[in-house]
């Protein structure tokens, strides 16, 4: 099978019901999505697909093919950062930084669709993205200063 | 070839300028603009800890495993503080261990900082006092005329000046200076700065390698099928349909589990699923209920063990106090839940293992593989990546010596990965326990007597200093260790993170039964310990008293903070640091209440990286609400009734109040901050609960009370 990853096309052979996070992480070697839970539920391993942040984990690979999929590695074009990624930056919103991927793409998919989100439209969007470290306030300022 | 130019070009600059004594604002623009990528000079060590090439490129390492308490950042400042240099010619290298080089590599016990803080700054001090006296020696001038300029030796006299990167070369081969000074606190350039992680850049473009995301050549990926509840044994196993799974390679037994090994996670992970294996109950399969039953069963008797610390005489105390009260306080099981899972990657060969991978204790577990192979210390390696998380976790090695034993059996190298179910699920926990307080205050309501008498599964133990001890003449701390095959660990702020709930629960109960303000009455407890110490009094009530105050200044403690607006204080001497927090409740129209807001106050003496510190105790207060309001780890017949995050509630955005932190001004040695910011933030929002509606929180989660939101 062929999936669409950065721009990239790439082939596969593996079987359909192969999650899309190992798909990426162990044949595509773009590690930057990562494994948290393998249900969904922590958001660790979202990535975009067409333009929604999806938990890649519980994604079978099979189900993307037509799909544009981009990666955390995916966001810095020309050697310019993304503006979420830049603001996370500027703030320092990491710790163990596990989970930052994952949030950072959440908040790009908030801001394609709602660039001026309230603090509410944040939390709402946020819900599902688990930080171990809670560096939830600096997250919060990143995503609001963008 | 640009490359070779630039770099004569500049070299020869840099020479130039150093003669004329002119030039030296562009000669510093030439440097500051070189970024650490782009060092192509050969590098030359001038210790353990600080690279540089001739460029002038500054490499410092840092021994300590990081876990995102910022010590790969915050460590290097250290010694590139006194190294004088300026921070953007910096670059930071992970070391491995090496315990030739390196003393403490441990991320643990919030003691990096503080236990390196005098040596590394000699380690920068010695290399930098190297390359004065190189260029002393280039001058035929005594080093005591020289002194140092962000990356330079300047020669007073003459103002010349002359770059590290020139010099490196001669000093590496000088003799190492062995009495240096060190910079005074007021001429600090670096320390207390804000200074963001030095891999951010690497972790918001998803470059960055955990050990999770380890792959090399011949590797297998491997999981391991564990035994659903603590204290099984595997009987017989059917491995038939596991192989059957595409990718799966091989199925081996190692002892009390079942290693699936094969081409990528996602499909070791299936094979372990479908793996058929029967268990054998162990004698002990015990469920919370039954942990709580017996908890206080032992704590209805009378203490056996030796107490902990023993002041003065309690019952007799008990016996001629005016007011006696009592309580008794409840903590569930907690998992760790780093978001990185378990894992580790191994190469056992017959001439030694390569381990690679996020561990807290390097060389504990360098000790404990090598006894498990068999084998010499020196043919173990072990190189430790940036961990997603470890709160405790990682300072276990029993994931690694897995992976060091599925690598073995299999002939290959191996990443062993945990699901999150095997995380949650296996252990090991923040061990479960039962406090039990009774206290006394005489006529004056001084308070004149303390017992702490507390069962623990085995893991949990008393804080026999913690206040008020030290305060109180008549004080008694008894601790049962309550055999379990439940495996615990240390988890952030160990001890701490309970002890703190239920001594400042119980003091600000105290307060409130004899009319007191719980902001004055833990004061005069503190003037107590002051002014009349008891035993050991570890805590500096001066200091302690301090973030009392500040915390209570910043809150407005006191004063009116608007209808329904509650407020409810704690603090905790731990990991030689002070916190004191103010924890702000709503009551909402419906009665329930929502955490509003936490102030905090902090002593831990010199701080030294601002970003860092800031963002580690707001993390830690928010994780100590998070553990204090609404997870528990429960068992039935010794089985985790929650594996995964649908079961097990981690705080997420929606939950976390606004918080406000303010430092203790210092010039006093860092002390730890890894962990303080955690025990005050459940007890002040418990105070705070009491409060508002009246009533007081002796469990956790806090939740199940009923009285939030």
């Amino acid at each position: 099978m062929k999936i669409h990853v950065n721009g990239s096309e790439y082939s596969l052979n593996v079987p359909d019901n192969t999650s899309l996070l190992d798909a990426l992480r162990v044949h595509l070697k773009l590690t930057g999505s990562k494994y948290g839970c393998g249900e969904g539920m922590c958001g660790s391993c979202k990535v975009l697909i067409d333009g929604h942040a999806m938990p890649s984990c519980i994604t079978p690979v099979a189900s993307v093919q037509n799909k544009e999929i981009i990666t955390i590695e995916g966001l810095e074009k020309e050697g310019q950062l993304h503006p979420v990624q830049q603001a996370f930056l500027d703030e320092d919103a990491f710790q163990c930084a596990y989970c930052s991927s994952g949030m950072i793409i959440s908040a790009v998919a908030l801001k394609a669709r709602n660039p001026k989100p309230t603090r509410q439209e944040i939390i709402d969007a946020m819900q599902g993205n688990v930080c171990r470290c809670c560096v939830y306030p600096r997250i919060m300022k990143a995503i609001s200063k963008v | 070839m640009n490359e070779q130019i630039t770099k004569l070009n500049r070299r020869d600059f840099i020479k130039i300028s150093a003669f004329t004594g002119g030039g030296l604002v562009l000669g510093f623009n030439v440097l500051s603009s070189c970024s650490p990528e782009r060092g192509d000079g050969v590098i030359h060590d001038l210790n353990a800890f600080v690279k540089i090439d001739t460029n002038g490129m500054v490499t410092l390492m840092n021994p300590n495993p990081e876990i995102g308490q910022g010590v790969k950042t915050s460590l290097p400042m250290l010694v590139a503080e006194e190294l004088d240099v300026d921070w953007k010619d910096v670059k930071v290298e992970q070391a491995g261990l090496d315990t030739e080089k390196y003393k403490r590599q441990v991320a643990g016990g919030s003691g990096s900082v503080r236990e390196s803080w005098e040596s590394f700054r000699e380690a920068g001090a010695t290399a930098r006092q190297l390359l004065i006296n190189a260029a002393a020696a280039e001058w035929s001038v005594s080093p005591n005329t020289c002194y140092t300029e962000r990356g330079m030796v300047v020669h007073k006299a003459t103002g010349k000046k002359i770059g590290y990167g020139q010099l490196v070369e001669k000093a590496a081969t000088m003799e190492v200076p062995t009495d240096v000074n060190i910079k005074p606190i007021q001429s600090f350039a670096i320390i207390g700065k804000r200074i963001p992680n030095v891999d951010n850049r690497a972790i918001v473009t998803g470059q960055y390698k955990y050990g999770i995301d380890t792959k090399r050549e011949g590797m297998r990926y491997a999981t391991l099928v564990r035994p659903p509840a603590f204290g099984q044994t595997l009987k017989s196993f059917d491995d038939a349909e596991a192989k059957k799974q595409p990718g799966v390679e091989q199925v081996i037994r190692i002892d009390n589990k079942i290693a699936v090994l094969g081409r990528s996670t996602w499909e070791v992970m299936q094979g372990a699923k479908k793996i058929q294996a029967e268990w054998e109950d162990g004698e002990s399969m015990e469920s919370t209920a039954d942990y709580q039953r017996n908890f206080k069963e032992v704590l209805s008797r009378r203490p056996t063990e030796t107490p902990q610390r023993k002041d003065g005489d309690v019952q007799r105390a008990f016996s001629g106090g005016a007011k006696v009260f009592e309580a008794m306080y409840e903590a569930p099981f907690l998992a760790h839940n780093t978001m990185e899972p378990m894992n580790f990657f191994a190469h056992v060969r017959p001439d030694g293992a390569e381990l690679y991978g996020p561990i807290q204790t390097p060389e504990g577990t360098r000790t404990r593989v090598a006894k498990l192979l068999d084998m010499p210390e020196g043919k173990v390696t072990v190189m430790m990546t940036r961990m997603g998380g470890g709160f405790g976790r990682r300072l276990m090695s029993d994931f690694v010596e897995e992976a060091v034993l599925v690598s073995n059996a299999a002939g290959v190298p191996v990443n062993l990965i945990w699901s999150r179910e095997d995380d949650m699920g296996g252990g090991y926990y923040r061990p479960m326990c039962t406090y039990q307080y009774k206290a006394a205050v005489d006529t004056d309501n001084k308070l004149i007597a303390w017992q702490h008498h507390s069962v623990g599964v085995t893991g949990n133990s008393a804080r026999a200093g913690s206040f008020p001890a030290g305060a109180v003449p008549n004080l008694q701390v008894n601790a049962h260790e309550y055999k379990s095959p439940v495996t615990t660990a240390p988890w952030r702020g160990p001890i701490h993170n309970f002890i703190a709930f239920s001594e400042q629960s119980f003091i600000d109960e105290i307060a409130h039964a004899i009319a007191k303000d719980p902001v004055a009455f833990r004061l005069e407890v503190l003037e107590q310990a002051k002014q009349h110490p008891i035993g050991k009094v570890e805590y500096d009530p001066d200091r302690f008293a301090g973030v009392i105050k500040k915390v209570a200044e910043m809150a407005g403690w006191g004063t009116s903070k608007g209808a329904n607006v509650y407020q409810g204080i704690a603090a905790q001497y731990s990991f030689n640091s002070y916190v004191a927090q103010v924890a702000e409740l709503v009551k909402q129209d419906d009665g329930k209440l929502k955490i509003k807001k936490i102030y905090c106050a902090v002593d831990c003496g010199i701080v030294v990286n601002k970003s860092g510190a800031e963002n580690v105790v707001e993390g830690g207060i928010i994780d100590g609400i998070g553990h204090a309001m609404y997870p528990e780890l429960t068992l039935t017949k010794g089985k985790p009734d929650q594996v995964n995050f649908n079961t097990y509630h981690m705080i997420q955005m929606r939950e976390v109040p606004e918080i406000e932190i303010q430092f203790i001004e210092s010039d006093i040695n860092p002390t730890g901050l890894g962990e303080p910011g955690l025990p005050p933030a459940g007890p002040a929002v418990a105070n705070a609960a009491f409060a508002a509606t009246g009533v007081r929180l002796r469990a956790q989660p806090f939740i199940k009370s009923g009285i939030f939101a």
